[in-house]
């Protein structure tokens, strides 16, 4: 399928090349002994176009879990409103079917889009420059933390017990080729059990002047907003750098951008931003830095110049941090940029605007507010944390065990999770609930309904 | 192409002039022609020291991204902040304002391990022709 | 800038061009009027509360962030017009060398967009996502039988970090061995991520010269083999375009001195179905869905990485794995001792796995091989209709691509590469890859991918003759190229050197906004 040539056309193309068969094409390229016998048992047989739709949509429908009702479920990926016109206009062909804009003057489309991207990703950071963006919020954040080692040229990173788990697992993964042999390099700062946000006592215990960065959750990943304006302090007092993450950038509506409050390196994750929860990918990793930062920054950047006849566009540009120019020695192996994804959550910050976004996370946060009320007065559930938090909580279940939860809310179509024990062990009967814009009154009673039949 | 007398040269395109045990260094006419348009420089801090051919600074063009080496062992006291904002100055004025780092000398002595400018010229002539 | 004389519009040359769309359009932050409203998020009536009644005054946000407010119509627009100013794979040939444009079947996109994919939570029970806990199951499995590999990954985001993702891998092997050694060899055709992935896992690159035929010799590699060298790095076939015959002496050179073979997988689309890197002494191999697999390039991405290895390397890939029961069921396993843990949340770039499932369900097994014989098919047969139009650095039967330089031409008439590239651009292509591989001065990659009809190769290689006889007639039309683009040749230099990364208020008043 999708190979245009007809027999007639195969003739004529080898005639004019001068062999007889594309395998003799073959046989002159490629050792013969190195051509395979065969053996594709494990790919399937082609299909014809109507058998192969019914085919993906059997398997779509077997994702009895898809979020077509109301979801409750967080953790990093959010089932926020989604404006209609973003997915028709990045699947237009000419964004869609475009590859990296290196031919600039045929491609100033990508090229503005991404700097308009930059632009808005640098208002919602609060930073002076912001890249076209990284694979998701988790690599975000490990990049952040290899370039705080490269400027502070210390090599130790404190992460917070409390930033999400896949994130820390992804920094010391990035780590851990750098690490010289058994020495830990990613060393884990507490969480206080009462607040639920980082033990700001325990940082200051271990922060000195082998710390390059601190990494934390903004909210974290309990849904707690963190006091950065105390974790900035101790973290420059010792001369480290402070990166944050933040995996729901919705709260960005109404929370203080980060690096207004200290951050160096604040990263984010940008699906809930006009992407779908797609099974958790593709997402896009927001990055942004000072403009004095920024030649250590990892990424593609895109910036403003003009053209022979002194007009203004685009071109890709600061290539000499980067593997193609700089080889062993780049910022990074990154070589593009999450392109079609960061221009849906451009396309989607332009249709909220600053308003919408702002109302969106005030009606995110005001569902989360009352129905965390609404449960901790249920039998048999209490709150977790008291800190303040933004649109996402924990829940403790005091009698039922919180799998037995999940599967009886999945019976009544209902979506929470996930469950903290899966990380935590101390928070074995913990659910992590979550509440977009996109609930109604009649949602959250659904919900509240369902946990008071199942959990008692 | 320009290598003034009173400079000392590498083999890997650095200048030095020295004065008073301190060392200005840059990048040859002739590099500077080679990298094409110098974009940005990173060039070390003031108080770092460096032994004799140890990567010291770094040029960049749009093009190419080239390591430059201690030409002598020292510790940095000065580098020249002005190529932050006007990198140009590299391709412009190579001897003059597009110097990049002075260094105290920790030896001397390694001074007559650099060409002179005929040396140095020469050098250049048979990279040419290779 | 440019202070030559501009080249007469009334010229033939100029004129007889394919005209781009081009609607002017300013930073969507200019349209902004404050007030004008794009989207309803607030039931009416309902009103919303103060963020002081749940956070602390310090944690509230001062003043909003600088999003432009426009209404839907002026939005949408600014975005149309935008896409109007690119030229993309659905508007014409895109023989992009290294980056495999092929066609992008618009049926992946309906199945990615069907609501049990868009929209199932990565946190859902697995009960609830077995759908998409088989599609990657059974991705994996087709994947590992088409590269002749023991088990996959699809988790790494994009090709670049799936070669990270294989490196790493490498350093856990040896680390387990007792010595996590402290080198790798990479051919000095190879793509630059090579060097930037190794680095990251803490090894030093050797650089190995391919030699006069363009390929690595088993002799070469054996000279600076040993047991520090923790992998060679190899791209099959290589960025010439040429199938790296010796592969399998190489691995054995490597593999005596305990070393792995590292394949980048950038160019399978040539070897599908007909060579399993596995088979050929490849350890471990990256792939990128969106070259073989047919996944759109989305200018820049989103892409992904899968990552396949033989079975002495399983224990390392990343987690969470997907496991089939004996009951047929799926689910996810992270307690895997042996693994280098996960390289980015979740489980990978999920929509772009169905993008890939299928198109494998499209092609089918014996599918596979028309896939790389036609992508092979239409390489020989452009190159043979360009004939001597231009210098060919390295002999040898190339496979899905070919390397030309501008050697030829700029000695006979000053043109080089970027003027052939830019003069493409007015005739209605895309260039090839320019100036890549770094071993060849001048390049010109070209891949026709197996998606082009023989038609379109033979007015491609119109084009280019048009271009080469152009260049002896009249250079600075090609010195001056592109004419028939919205914006003439960009300044990158002063990009660089004064970088504008982000629009300012007060920018509109700069004066020369297009």
């Amino acid at each position: 399928m999708y190979t245009p040539h007809t027999d007639e056309d195969i003739r004529r193309m080898l005639e004019r090349i001068g062999v007889g068969s594309v395998d003799e094409l073959f046989a002159r390229a490629v050792p013969g002994e190195m051509l395979t016998s065969g053996g594709f048992e494990d790919v399937p047989e082609a299909m014809d176009l109507a058998s192969l739709i019914k085919t993906m949509r059997a398997l779509s429908d077997r994702n009895t879990a898809s979020c077509i009702g109301s979801c409750f479920a967080g953790g990093g990926a959010y089932a926020h409103l989604v404006h209609p016109a973003v997915d028709q206009i990045i699947s237009r062909s000419e964004f869609l079917t475009a590859y990296t804009p290196y031919q600039a003057e045929v491609s100033q489309g990508t090229l503005q889009a991404v700097f308009e991207f930059q632009t808005m990703v640098a208002e919602l950071l609060g930073t002076q420059v912001a890249n076209a963006s990284m694979y998701d919020g988790a690599s975000a954040a490990a990049e952040a933390a290899l370039m705080a080692r490269r400027v502070t040229k210390r090599n130790k990173v404190l992460v917070s017990e409390a930033l999400h788990p896949e994130y820390r697992h992804v920094i010391r993964t990035y780590l851990a080729g750098l690490a010289p042999e058994g020495v830990e390099e990613v060393l884990t700062i507490g969480y206080a059990k009462d607040t639920g946000a980082t033990d700001t006592v325990a940082l200051a215990g271990r922060l000195g002047d082998d710390v390059a960065a601190v990494v934390v959750g903004y909210p974290n990943v309990f849904g707690v907003v963190e006091d950065l304006t105390s974790i900035a302090k101790a973290a420059h007092d010792a001369g480290a750098l402070l990166v944050t993450a933040t995996a729901e950038p919705v709260s960005l509506g109404i929370l203080e951008a980060p690096a207004v409050l200290g951050a160096d390196i604040p990263t984010a994750e940008g699906q809930a931003l006009g992407l779908p929860v797609s099974f958790g990918g593709p997402g896009v990793g927001l990055f942004g830095c000072s403009k004095k930062k920024a030649r250590h920054m990892p990424g593609r950047l895109v910036g403003r110049t003009v053209d022979t006849r002194g007009k203004n566009g685009y071109v890709l540009t600061l290539a000499m941090r980067e593997q193609h120019i700089r080889r062993e020695r780049a910022t990074s192996n990154i070589c593009t940029n999450q392109g079609l994804c960061a221009l849906a959550v451009t396309v989607h910050l332009s249709l909220l605007g600053p308003e919408g976004l702002r109302e969106q996370a005030l009606m995110s946060a005001a569902n989360a507010h009352a129905l965390r009320e609404r449960i901790a007065a249920l039998d048999g559930f209490e709150d977790v944390f008291d800190g303040p938090f933004f649109n996402e909580f924990a829940i403790r279940s005091k009698r039922v065990p919180v799998a037995d939860l999940i599967e009886g809310l999945a019976e009544r179509r209902l979506l929470a999770g996930p469950a903290l024990g899966r990380w935590y062990p101390e928070l074995a009967n913990v659910l992590l609930v979550s509440t977009t814009e996109c609930l109604c009154t009649q949602d959250m009673d659904a919900l509240v309904a369902a946990l008071r039949e199942v959990g008692r | 192409m320009d290598f003034p007398n009173d400079l000392k040269y590498t083999k890997t395109h650095e200048w030095v002039k020295t004065e008073d045990g301190v060392a200005t260094c840059g990048l040859t006419a002739f590099a500077a022609e080679q990298i094409g348009d110098v974009v940005q420089l990173e060039l070390p801090e003031e108080g770092q020291t460096f032994k004799l051919d140890e990567p010291i600074a770094v040029v960049e063009s749009s093009k190419a991204s080239e390591e430059i080496f201690a030409p002598l062992s020292g510790t940095v006291v000065a580098s020249n902040m002005d190529l932050e904002g006007e990198p140009e100055k590299v391709n412009e004025s190579p001897y003059g304002d597009g110097w990049m780092f002075k260094m105290e000398m920790s030896d001397e002595s390694e001074v007559s391990g650099l060409l002179d400018a005929d040396a140095y010229a020469k050098h250049v002539a048979e990279l040419k022709e290779g | 800038m440019s202070e030559k004389k501009p080249v007469d519009t009334r010229h033939r040359a100029v004129r007889d061009v394919v005209r781009h769309v081009s609607f002017d359009e300013p930073a969507v932050f200019e349209k902004s009027v404050p007030g004008r409203r794009g989207t309803r998020i607030t039931p009416p009536g309902r009103s919303l509360p103060d963020p002081g009644a749940w956070l602390p005054e310090a944690m509230i946000r001062k003043s909003p962030p600088g999003l432009p407010e426009l209404s839907e119509n002026e939005a949408v627009r600014h975005w149309v017009r935008l896409s109007s100013w690119n030229f993309c794979i659905d508007h014409g040939f895109y023989p992009l060398g290294s980056c495999t444009m092929k066609y992008n079947p618009k049926v992946n996109e309906a199945a990615a967009r069907m609501e049990g994919m868009a929209r199932l939570h990565p946190y859902a029970p697995e009960s609830g996502a077995q759908g998409a806990l088989e599609l990657m199951w059974s991705l994996e499995r087709a994947l590992a039988c088409i590269c002749g590999f023991d088990a996959f990954t699809l988790q790494p985001a994009a090709g670049a970090q799936g070669e990270l993702t294989a490196l790493m891998m490498i350093r856990a092997h040896h680390r387990a061995q007792g010595n996590p050694r402290s080198k790798v060899l990479i051919p000095d055709t190879a793509h630059g991520t090579n060097p930037a992935s190794a680095a990251l896992n803490g090894y030093r690159s050797v650089a190995v010269e391919s030699g006069e035929q363009g390929i690595l010799l088993a002799g070469d590699v054996a000279k600076v083999m040993d047991e520090e060298v923790a992998a060679v790095m190899i791209t099959n076939p290589n960025t010439l375009g040429l199938f790296e015959r010796e592969i399998r002496q190489v691995a054995r050179v490597v593999h005596e001195k305990g070393g792995l073979v590292f394949g980048d997988g950038a160019n399978l689309n040539a070897l599908m179905g007909r060579v399993k890197p596995g088979e050929v002494g490849i350890d471990v191999m990256q792939l990128n869905l969106h070259k073989t697999f047919s996944t759109p390039h989305g200018g820049g991405g989103p892409g992904s990485g899968p990552v396949g290895c033989v079975e002495k390397l399983t224990p390392y890939l990343p987690v969470p794995r997907i496991v089939r029961d004996e009951d047929g069921s799926f689910h996810l396993d992270e307690k895997m001792p042996g693994t280098i843990g996960r390289v980015r949340s979740f489980y990978g770039n999920f929509g772009m796995l169905v993008r890939a499932w299928t198109y494998i369900l499209a092609v089918g097994r014996s599918g596979l091989g028309d896939v790389s014989g036609m992508s092979v098919l239409n390489a020989n047969y452009l190159m043979t209709l360009l004939g001597g139009l231009f210098h060919r650095p390295y002999d040898g039967t190339p496979m899905h691509e070919f390397v030309l330089t501008d050697k030829k031409l700029k000695k006979e008439t000053g043109v080089q590469t970027m003027d052939v590239a830019k003069r493409l651009l007015d005739l209605g292509y895309h260039p090839p890859t320019v100036y890549f591989p770094l071993v060849v001065q001048g390049a010109l990659m070209i891949e026709p991918t197996e998606t082009e009809t023989p038609e379109t190769l033979e007015a491609f290689a119109g084009a280019l003759e048009r271009i080469v006889r152009e260049a002896g007639e009249d250079p600075e039309v090609l010195h001056e190229a592109p004419h028939a683009t919205r914006l003439g040749r960009l300044d990158d230099t002063l990009a660089a050197r004064r970088p504008v990364l982000r629009w300012t208020p007060g920018d509109e008043e700069d004066g020369n906004a297009s």
